[in-house]
């Protein structure tokens, strides 16, 4: 039986093997190479728990997980930026491949044709379910696409001004605030219809479908905001794309998106890819990573980055954007997602999502005490005004064992957003109207 | 008679080339409620043009894919600031446990205890580990906390209502995020030169330190693979200056237990999980770049972090999120690169503190190893012992016709991928090269053969490296076409 | 060989008086050599003006990126959509067909402090 540490099966080299080394580098011991940490400041202690075996970190991370609710274990409610689709099996096979996981960047194209074809599948799947001309390889996620779709749109017009429409989400403000702010740049709410759009405003930023689920009049909107001289930002779901109308054809400028929804595990809010495009006229302007096709000194084609001018390891200071990433894993895994379901199956779980969501809200807004305040179009996201405080509602649905909506009475009063996906059965539906009546009597 | 070559252009082809209408690759539920009124058609979009294929081909396609990459899995990759170390599978496994990968962002905060309570861990093994006060976990990615961190530096200042401070100073070595990310924060960046043994110049930056300086962005060991001597006067002028000093801490799988960045003097730093704490590079993404700060600029912490709280009533502890005090802001729409979290901390809690040192030694020992038997066939720009990775220049191959990227490409003729070639910028022909620890003497032995090799064909044969690679999938590729005329996405090919 | 008709700035770029009282400006061959397949070319509207030494535009390698400076004050009245749209037009004809502006002077002086064929020659001597 063994006694004492075993060496990390991370390290292979042994004892033998660092002595053989240490004497062909010509150092006594390995203290030696660090000897240019000043004195007083090497080999601090490190406050840790102790090592565990595999074994031991696969219960300590079972224990860790079991104390989290799981969706689909329970009902859940929940949308707001990340939404609860099916990911079929193949998804995850796929985004497990370690040629594709354990790769790096594709810098050296010859060995990474791999990863640089799947992300031209990726910009092309993108930019046709967006209607838009072009598309990068991937953001960190929506909020950050977004917000750097309104630097773009700065860089493109010149100018320094960023409207925002106060239907956008709250959180994907605060993320452009905070990219945007610093660099002097001012951003202002505006109304719906943009009718509050002032002069040298570089763009008006749009979420359709809006934070509460509904659709914008995204054409009327485009027109005055190009009067104006202003682009036409547009932050759209993509689940939406498989029914509705792309923002390409509704006079979008710049569109991103979440790219979660289209395969993408729920994970608490990351890793996700924010899907970035835009007309062909801007391309010298966008962030992020570029993939191109051309040929080889054979004449075959092949794949490699390109435009990288715009980019932080050759413009530096001056580049596009700091963006280092393209989340390609995660790019991966949706264009395997789109492969799966083809044309046919997005549409499909588009409508299953937009008929669950409509007859939850049909359920919901029977319920005596409650109401559905917003007369618009939606596809899974409505918002239920309450008789009781949000909160408090939520609070009850957990006790039945539902996990709720999202509070949104700070700008709705007693409003609760409610999502509905393919994935909540019948069964959770009508399990949810119930217990919402319940809370309603229990609550007079 | 089918040529070879067509058969590598069809297994190529793209999936939309592969659609055929009426295929579908996953079996699709049917609706279990009644009908809902639609919407009117003017809203509906007409057309949605998507591949239609069979599960069995997205698998082989995909399966072909990766079959053209080298990745850490199969081959070496001495990919020098990269830090391509192998990735523990434990982690990828327990990070897809439905209780983790399943979980809503919005969740109530009782539902996720557990998701909570390892970040919130992580969080201080993070802190301990470089010797900061606290850690946000929200970047995404190292560029994106290099951002987060200046932001804060930004907001240290304004908030001590000095609006002075407008430049940052950048080293002549550092790696391009830097200097774009501070530019992002609104800086003007001013370079630092470094002197003859590969540390800064720090006259140069006393110089350029005064009233208007904002801070220093600082990787250690720098970019050439060197811990700076100078790093305690380097700090000390900065701060006289006024200034804060930013760690980069992309090279931090040489520092582990063997030194603490918050020691030295830095004020803010970012680690990459990706680089450092073994999650996988995912061809691009995703990473994680988590942010630690000292007491000074703890409170700008981007938002959200997770802090415990214990109850009145016994033992009970909860986590929940909460916003730093005088906070940067949200950097992304929720709380940061989950996944990411769940194997960097199964990656600590596997190791130690001991495993954590030994993972500096060993990455250390190998760099050094094969600095030690290369010098004499590659020109070493820095001639002292080096951290984790290597910087070798192939300026003398270079006079006899060959470049640093033939060298680098030749290498894939032996199944090895080809190091950081042509950075640092201030290293002609630069050949940068990390091993890391999970590498065995065995293959570093191989690695050493194969560069003393690749030095005499480059005297012997050098067309055999201007050619190379031999075996891949492309040739080199024409990169001048790929930029001068964009083609960016598939088009339906005309009949 | 760098032509003799012309004349020639330390920012690598190239003046030719034309006989329509318009000057022709271009990069070097030293300065094509040097930047490498050139594939973007970021060139002034027609109507800008510029002063000599300041930016004109950029030009583009797959991996680098050089501003470029005029080398005469001036009025732009003509710009080469040929570069433009075959930027490759400047490695294979710097002198000719690779021209990226014409300006009509509002110096023409400046020309004379320019450097000829042979001193350009030796300042390239010098660099080397």
């Amino acid at each position: 039986m063994h006694q004492g540490r075993l060496s990390s099966p991370y390290v292979p080299n042994t004892d033998g093997d660092r002595k053989a080394m240490l004497q062909a580098i010509g150092v006594e011991s390995v203290e030696a190479l660090f000897a240019d940490i000043p004195e007083g400041y090497g080999r601090p202690s490190l406050d840790l728990p102790s090592p565990l075996s595999e074994l031991e970190l696969r219960r300590e991370l079972q224990a860790l997980s079991d104390l989290n609710s799981t969706p689909g274990r329970v009902p859940c409610f929940l949308g707001g930026g990340a939404y609860h689709h099916y990911i079929p099996a193949v998804v995850n096979h796929v985004i497990s491949r370690g040629e594709l996981a354990t790769a790096y960047t594709p810098y050296q194209p010859e060995v990474s044709q791999g990863t640089l074809q799947a992300i031209y599948e990726f910009q092309s799947l993108v930019c046709q379910l967006m209607g838009m001309e072009v598309a990068n390889s991937g953001m960190y996620d929506g909020a950050t696409a977004l917000a750097e779709a309104a630097l773009m749109a700065c860089r493109v017009t010149g100018k320094g001004r960023i409207a925002v429409l106060d239907t956008v989400s709250p959180t994907y403000l605060s993320v452009i605030r905070t990219y945007t702010e610093p660099q002097g740049l001012e951003i202002y709410l505006t109304g719906p219809d943009a009718s509050g759009v002032q002069e040298d405003t570089a763009c008006v930023v749009v979420q359709h479908p809006n934070s509460y689920g509904y659709l914008e009049e995204l054409e009327a909107l485009g027109r005055i905001v190009h009067e104006k001289g202003a682009l036409l930002v547009v932050s759209t779901d993509a689940v939406f794309l498989g029914m509705f109308r792309p923002p390409g054809e509704s006079g979008a400028d710049i569109a991103v998106a979440e790219g979660q929804p289209l395969g993408v595990a729920l994970s608490y809010g990351g890793p996700y890819v924010g899907l970035f495009t835009c007309k062909t006229e801007f391309l010298r302007q966008m962030p992020g990573r570029i993939v191109g096709k051309t040929v080889d000194t054979q004449g075959r084609d092949g794949y490699v980055l390109t435009l990288q001018t715009r980019e932080q390891h050759i413009r530096r200071e001056r580049a596009t954007s700091n963006i280092c990433t393209s989340e390609a894993l995660i790019g991966t895994a949706v264009v395997a997602y789109l492969a799966c379901m083809g044309q046919v199956g997005l549409r499909h779980i588009a409508e299953l999502t937009y008929h669950k969501a409509h007859y939850a809200a049909s359920l919901i807004g029977r319920i005596p005490g409650y109401s559905l305040p917003i007369d618009g179009t939606f596809l899974q996201e409505f918002v239920a005004q309450c008789p009781i405080a949000p909160g408090e509602v939520n609070r009850r649905l957990l006790q039945e064992g539902i996990i709720g909506g999202l509070d949104v009475s700070d700008r709705i009063p007693n409003g609760l957003l409610l999502c509905v996906t393919e994935m909540n059965t019948r069964q959770e539906i009508e399990f949810l109207a119930e217990a919402l009546g319940r809370i309603a009597q229990s609550g007079k | 008679m089918i040529e070879e070559t067509k058969t590598l252009e069809r297994n190529r082809r793209l999936l939309m080339d592969r659609s055929v209408p009426g295929r579908v690759g996953v079996a699709l539920p049917a609706l279990d409620v009644p009908p809902q009124p639609l919407p009117a058609q003017e809203q509906l979009r007409d057309e949605l043009v998507l591949p239609e294929v069979s599960e069995g081909e997205v698998v082989r396609y995909f399966t072909g894919l990766s079959q053209m990459n080298f990745s850490v899995d199969t081959n070496f990759y001495p990919l020098g600031s990269c830090t391509m170390k192998y990735n523990p599978k434990i982690n990828d496994e327990v990070a897809q446990l439905p209780g983790f990968s399943q979980i809503h962002p919005l969740q109530p905060e009782e539902t996720v205890q557990g998701a909570l309570k390892l970040a919130f861990q992580l969080q201080g093994f993070l802190s301990e580990i470089v010797g900061m006060e606290a850690t946000s976990l929200a970047t995404m990615a190292g560029a994106q906390g290099e951002l987060a961190g200046m932001l804060m530096i930004r907001a240290y200042h304004l908030s001590h209502g000095d609006k002075s401070r407008r430049t940052v100073l950048v080293p002549d070595s550092a790696h391009g995020t830097n200097p774009a990310s501070a530019a992002m924060c609104g800086f003007q960046v001013v370079s630092i030169p470094s002197d003859a043994r590969g540390n800064m110049d720090v006259d140069a930056l006393r110089q350029a330190c005064n009233s208007e300086t904002a801070g220093l962005m600082l990787t250690l060991p720098n970019t050439l693979g060197l811990f700076d001597i100078n790093i305690l006067e380097i700090c000390r002028a900065v701060h006289e200056a006024g200034g804060l000093v930013y760690g980069d801490g992309a090279n931090m799988n040489a520092m582990l237990g063997q030194t603490k960045l918050g020691e030295l003097g830095f004020d803010v730093l970012h680690i990459n999980l990706h680089k450092t704490f073994s999650t996988p590079h995912g061809g691009g993404g995703p990473g994680a770049g988590p942010v630690c700060a000292n007491s000074l600029l703890a409170p700008f912490l981007a938002s959200p972090v997770v802090e415990r709280a214990t109850h009145s009533d016994g033992n009970k502890e909860t986590y929940r999120l909460t916003e730093p005090e005088h906070s940067i802001g949200k950097t992304a729409a929720f709380h940061g690169n989950f996944g990411m979290m769940v194997r960097a901390y199964t990656y600590i809690r596997g190791l130690g503190a001991e495993g954590l040192r030994e993972i500096s030694e060993n990455a250390v020992i190998n760099a050094n190893y094969i600095l030690s038997a290369l010098k004499d066939y590659y020109h070493l720009p820095y001639d002292r012992s080096c951290m984790h990775e290597v910087v070798f220049s192939a300026k003398t191959q270079k006079a006899g016709g060959v470049s640093a990227l033939d060298v680098a490409k030749r290498l894939i003729d032996y199944g090895i991928h080809p190091p950081t070639m042509y950075f640092p910028l201030i290293v002609e022909e630069a050949l940068m090269i990390e091993p890391t620890e999970t590498e065995s003497k065995e293959t570093l032995d191989y690695f050493i053969r194969v560069m003393k090799d690749i030095a005499l064909e480059a005297i012997e044969d050098a067309q055999v490296l201007k050619d190379a690679p031999h075996n891949t999938p492309n040739s080199r590729l024409d990169e001048a076409r790929a930029a001068r005329r964009p083609d960016l996405r598939w088009k339906q090919a005309e009949a | 060989m760098n032509p003799t008709d012309r004349k020639y700035s330390r920012d690598h770029e190239w003046a030719k008086d034309e006989d329509d009282d318009t000057i022709l400006v271009g990069i070097t061959d030293y300065a094509q050599e040097h930047l490498g397949d050139i594939v973007f070319l970021e060139l002034p509207r027609v109507g800008a003006t510029l002063n000599q030494t300041e930016k004109l535009g950029e030009v583009e390698s797959v991996k680098s990126v050089s501003d470029l400076f005029s080398p005469v004050s001036g009025e732009i009245v003509a710009v080469n959509q040929v570069v433009v749209d075959s930027p490759e037009m400047v490695n294979e004809d710097p002198y000719e067909q690779g021209w990226l502006i014409r300006v009509k002077p509002s110096q023409p002086a400046e020309m004379d402090g320019l450097m000829t064929a042979a001193d350009y020659e030796s300042f390239l001597e010098s660099l080397d």
